[in-house]
């Protein structure tokens, strides 16, 4: 039950083969088994099972809220939820219990979805990993799973993979049978890159079809609530819900009138597909250079005009990124000053010193680092030479894009990281920056221009770790790409975690690898 | 810095005694041109020998206008002045992590109103940027304001102001205002030093505001006070603030420098803490004076920020302990550009009507401005230009004015006298609005129509007014009535009366008969004097000419 899509599992509640409480505490105890991955900050259990109590009442009455009634789900903990710890994974948040929810998270509990409580990420979502929070890092599921061990004899305790990040936390909760969907933020990957790690299915929307109001800001100009969920179908029902104006978040945009139902089958006869010859870029992994054809030429097979394009200005999108996320980040978190909420220093012999020492004990490393070159970027004598720099190139990411769209492309196929997911204790080797200088290489661009992008799992490497491929989409083609998405997933045939309780009664009905996470 | 503070504090000392001789409007007076080439000095050189050419003032000034709106600039907490502390926050305002600006589409409209009636150029976009600095009482870290690209730019302010020996000279000037920019109030600190404790107010923090710069085209306290007295007039016409400025609804800073005319301009001082216009014109004039002191004694003016003390009259250092700010300036990246449009026919389609800022429908409905009410004021009513200034100054006066003029048939020069002298010093005298003057305009110009009919003197009228005053509901009639203050018009009685003023004056009487007839305005008074005015002066008039003649 718990391997189900939310699509099937809510026609499961329906029909009720189970009841909202018994599969609301079939996760919570799933939560506990996986305890481990520490995919989770905040573990709602008491609240999940009243709300899976009243969707329960509204079942039984025939009259459900919608596809997503009692149906658990997983926030990113830099999601404002009412009254329940919203920390980003600092301790400058630690015990900071927000007064309003975040619209997104409002959506999905006014749908009657059911919350199982808050997922661990990178602190303040500044990181590629899910390695760099104040609550240690996220293990990635797959660790666990028998294709990993089995192939590469590796002992999870020591050769565990990273699950990537930030949203490290949502990709574990779904992929781990936690919750049949998550939210993540998309700032750089985000959302996108744990997906392909975890072997989940994320959609990081065009910029403003989702409201930010209550998502703790990374880089306003570029964030988005990203949704993850088992299926590019979950993840469409999902953007149905979410998506469209809210008054609160003055760049949201409306929803486009069609409705974002997929189409069971799609015709990728009629499409363009576009491949971005700068995305063979150093360090891209055979295997996953290998996906990327492979799907490349199941277009082709089915009739896709296939072509290769250039994005010229993609190459310096990270550096420009760069850029504006620390100038942006120095901007954002200056409200963490002690005074209002959140972490407050004992140093009390000045304003000025409680500011700094609240800010030294608050944030990390990684925060602080970006702050102190945010704010170098931002001096009077540094500005036109970085930021308005910075801003210019971004402008010209963002023609590429257009460029190319506008040439009759309809959609860009791309690899989403570079590789299957890194040990751990190699990934540590290397220092956050570098981290997310090679990870975010495929997925930022799109921030930069504030497009639409899906990560679709596409097949297991020889480690026996999922492998994702990108989709990129003019703006507000969000069901499109979806559609697209659905078309790849039900042709490379993704094996899917199994909760292995489960899957010991139900003997070789597919090829889904069996997890050893209890 | 330590050094400079005590420098200062020593510079000043030395002032004080030199400034309690000097005349506050010193400073207007030594404004004169200058024929000689410029120089090109920052600090103005004092020249040891003959002066031929005096420094003069240079004064701008940036206005912090607080919008009157129900609600904040970019969240939808309530806006009101002595409100319980922290009651009026919402999420944004105290900067809870996710929360966005949301903008009042009524602040907007006051700041193109305001745009319009000050002459400015409405930019059709304007954008929104953060300016970064630590302080307690904002919470963000930074405030939202329009660094770039303010609302409204190049404007001019055309205000009067009455000079010359008599004071009844008017004299027109023009200042420029540079722009008009849309930004958040923060909120108030106090510092409670017993306990050394700050307490944070943020009731105000993220209120509208519109900050106007006024170019440095004044040279003198009074040109500012004059200034700033017609921008207040025109904000409360417009109703865009209510612009009191011991509420702190406005704010201004003035910034001081002086040069001999022709040259570069002085190194400037910031003056702030000044809660009305009186003490604006007197913290400027003081400043200009000190800092001609400064140079005159060999010193160089600081670039520093400098607080009017209001008991003293003087203006100190201010304690600034961040030293060189610099703000970090960014784009707000929450606010889409700020788009108004020209006309409905301008407005993209689909545009939602009650949404959209439209300039010319602002425009149609702005009100009459103040220079526009004086000139029509002298015109219509044949007013003096003074008058109309007394008139327009105080809400509402001009409305009374009118209110008595409709209701009297009296002539408009007889009735001013009144509205501007009686009526607005009992006024001034109880600290009223003209809204709560127990005597209304219909009461009054009874009053004034008793007098014209002949019914009771002027003097006895100024009498029945006062009485009217005290208490208020009762009318003219009844005053004169119950006090039986009519004018006597017994011939016998003003007879027997105007006789005995003539039996008791024999040399007044001797002179009327010698053709000073001058002198029979003395014995009318003393006629007066026995009736406690209330002798009907024509009667009067008539029975003492016969009676000396």
């Amino acid at each position: 039950m718990l391997s189900l899509t939310l699509r099937e599992v809510s026609l499961a509640l329906r029909e009720g083969r189970i009841s909202p409480t018994e599969l609301c505490r079939k996760c919570l105890n799933r939560i506990k088994k996986t305890q481990h991955l520490n995919a989770y900050i905040t573990v709602t259990e008491e609240l999940a099972l009243k709300q899976a109590q009243e969707a329960e009442t509204r079942l039984l009455q025939g009259a459900p809220k919608g596809p997503l009634d009692g149906i658990p789900f997983a926030v990113k903990d830099n999601f404002c939820t009412e009254n329940i710890k919203t920390t980003c994974a600092s301790k400058m948040l630690k015990d900071y219990a927000p007064p309003y929810n975040a619209t997104v998270v409002q959506k999905l509990l006014d749908q009657g979805a059911v919350l199982m409580g808050k997922t661990n990420m990178d602190e303040f979502a500044m990181g590629s990993g899910s390695t760099d929070g104040a609550f240690g890092p996220v293990r990635n599921p797959w660790s666990y799973a028998a294709s990993y061990t089995e192939k590469t004899g590796a002992v999870p305790e020591s050769d565990w993979v990273v699950c990537g990040g930030s949203s490290g936390g949502s990709a574990a909760a779904v992929a781990s049978l936690t919750s049949y969907l998550a939210l993540g933020s998309d700032t750089g990957g985000s959302t996108r890159n744990p997906a392909a790690l975890c072997g989940v299915v994320a959609l990081k929307p065009t910029y403003g079809l989702l409201s930010r109001h209550g998502l703790i800001p990374l880089v306003n100009s570029m964030d988005v609530p990203g949704i993850m969920a088992r299926s590019a179908s979950d993840a469409a029902i999902v953007l149905g819900i979410l998506q469209g104006l809210d008054m609160r978040d003055s760049t949201t945009v409306a929803a486009p009138s069609s409705p974002t139902e997929l189409p069971e089958h799609f015709d990728v006869k009629n499409i363009c597909v576009g491949i971005p010859k700068e995305y063979h870029a150093p360090g891209l992994s055979e295997e996953t250079l290998m996906q990327w054809s492979r799907v490349t030429d199941m277009f082709e097979r089915a009739g896709a005009r296939v072509e290769q394009v250039s994005l010229p200005h993609t190459q310096h999108s990270i550096v420009c990124y760069r850029v504006l996320c620390h100038a942006e980040v120095a901007s954002n978190m200056a409200r963490f000053d002690g005074l209002e909420y959140g972490l407050r220093s004992k140093v009390d012999s000045s304003t000025e010193a409680m500011y700094a020492s609240t800010r030294h004990e608050g944030f990390n490393d990684v925060v602080r680092g970006r702050i102190l070159s945010g704010n170098y970027f931002m001096l009077k004598q540094n500005y036109q030479h970085y930021f308005v720099k910075a801003q210019k190139v971004r402008r010209l990411i963002a023609d590429d894009f257009k460029h190319v769209f506008s040439s009759g492309v309809d959609v860009l196929l791309t690899p989403t990281t570079l590789s299957d997911a890194t040990r751990y204790s190699d990934f540590t080797q290397e220092d956050n920056q570098t981290r997310s200088t090679q990870e975010d290489v495929f997925t930022q661009p799109v921030n930069m221009a504030g497009l639409p992008a899906v990560s679709v799992p596409t097949a297991l490497s020889r480690r026996g770790l999922p492998i994702g491929l990108q989709l990129i989409g003019p703006a507000l083609q969000d069901k499109k790409l979806l559609s697209v998405a659905q078309w790849i997933e039900q042709r490379v045939g993704f094996p899917s975690i199994r909760d292995s309780s489960e899957s010991r009664n139900e003997t070789g009905v597919t090829k889904r690898e069996q997890t050893s996470a209890v | 810095m330590a050094a400079s503070s005590v420098a200062a504090s020593e510079l000043l000392y030395n002032m004080k005694k030199q400034i309690l001789i000097l005349h506050p409007k010193v400073s207007c007076i030594i404004r004169r041109i200058s024929t000689r080439s410029p120089r090109r000095y920052n600090q103005p050189q004092p020249s040891a020998k003959s002066a031929p050419e005096q420094l003069v003032g240079v004064v701008g000034l940036e206005i912090h206008a607080q919008i009157h709106s129900n609600t904040k600039l970019f969240s939808g907490s309530s806006v009101c002045f002595s409100a319980p502390p922290n009651s009026l926050v919402s999420f944004f305002d105290a900067s809870l992590p996710g929360t966005l600006p949301v903008l009042n589409r009524r602040c907007v409209e006051a700041a193109v109103m305001t745009g319009l009636s000050l002459n400015c150029t409405i930019n059709r976009k304007s954008l929104f940027d953060r300016k970064h600095y630590f302080y307690a009482d904002l919470p963000a870290g930074y405030q939202i304001t329009q660094q770039r690209r303010p609302i409204a730019v190049d404007g001019m302010l055309t205000y009067s102001f009455l000079g010359g020996k008599k004071r009844n000279q008017v004299i027109r000037k023009n200042v420029h205002i540079k722009q008009i920019q849309l930004e958040q109030d923060s909120g108030k600190s106090l510092h409670d030093d017993l306990r050394s404790q700050t307490l944070i107010d943020l009731n105000r923090a993220g209120v509208g505001l519109m900050e106007l710069v006024m170019e440095p085209d004044m040279s003198c306290g009074e040109e500012a006070a004059a200034a700033v007295r017609e921008l207040q007039l025109i904000l409360q016409a417009l109703g865009t603030c209510q612009g009191n400025m011991s509420e702190g609804q406005l704010r201004v800073d003035a910034n001081v420098s002086v040069h001999r005319p022709h040259e570069p301009l002085g190194t400037r001082t910031e003056v702030k803490n000044i809660n009305s216009v009186r003490y604006l014109a007197r913290a400027i004039d003081y400043e200009i004076r000190r800092q001609i002191d400064v140079l005159q004694r060999g010193g160089m003016v600081q670039n520093e920020t400098r607080a009017y003390d209001s008991k003293s009259g003087e203006t100190v250092p201010m304690r600034d302990k961040e030293g060189l700010q610099d703000y970090r300036f960014m784009p707000e990246p929450n606010l889409p550009p700020l788009i108004v449009y020209e006309d409905n026919a301008s407005l993209p389609t689909g545009t939602d009507l009650c949404q959209a800022v439209v300039v010319q429908k602002i425009r149609e409905g702005l009100p009459e401005l103040p220079s526009v009410r004086r000139d029509r004021l002298v015109q219509t009513y044949g007013i003096l230009t003074e008058h109309s200034f007394t008139l327009v100054n105080e809400d509402g006066l001009v409305e009374y004015f009118e209110a008595v003029l409709k209701a009297t048939k009296r002539a408009p020069r007889n009735v001013i006298g009144w509205v501007t002298n009686e009526l607005l010093s009992y006024l001034k005298q109880h600290d009223m609005s003209v809204s709560q003057s127990p005597v209304t305009p219909p009461a009054l110009a009874e009053l004034l129509e008793l007098q014209e009919m002949g019914h009771i003197s002027s003097s006895v009228a100024k009498q029945v007014f006062q009485e009217m005053w005290r208490s208020s509901g009762k009318t003219a009639t009844q005053i004169i009535h119950e006090q039986d203050l009519g004018l006597v018009s017994n011939t016998a009685q003003l007879h027997s009366i105007c006789q005995k003023v003539v039996d008791s004056h024999p040399d007044e009487v001797h002179a009327i008969r010698n053709g000073n007839k001058k002198v029979l305005n003395k014995l009318m008074g003393l006629v007066q004097k026995e009736t406690k005015g209330r002798a009907d002066p024509v009667l009067v008039r008539t029975i003492l000419q016969e009676k000396t003649s």
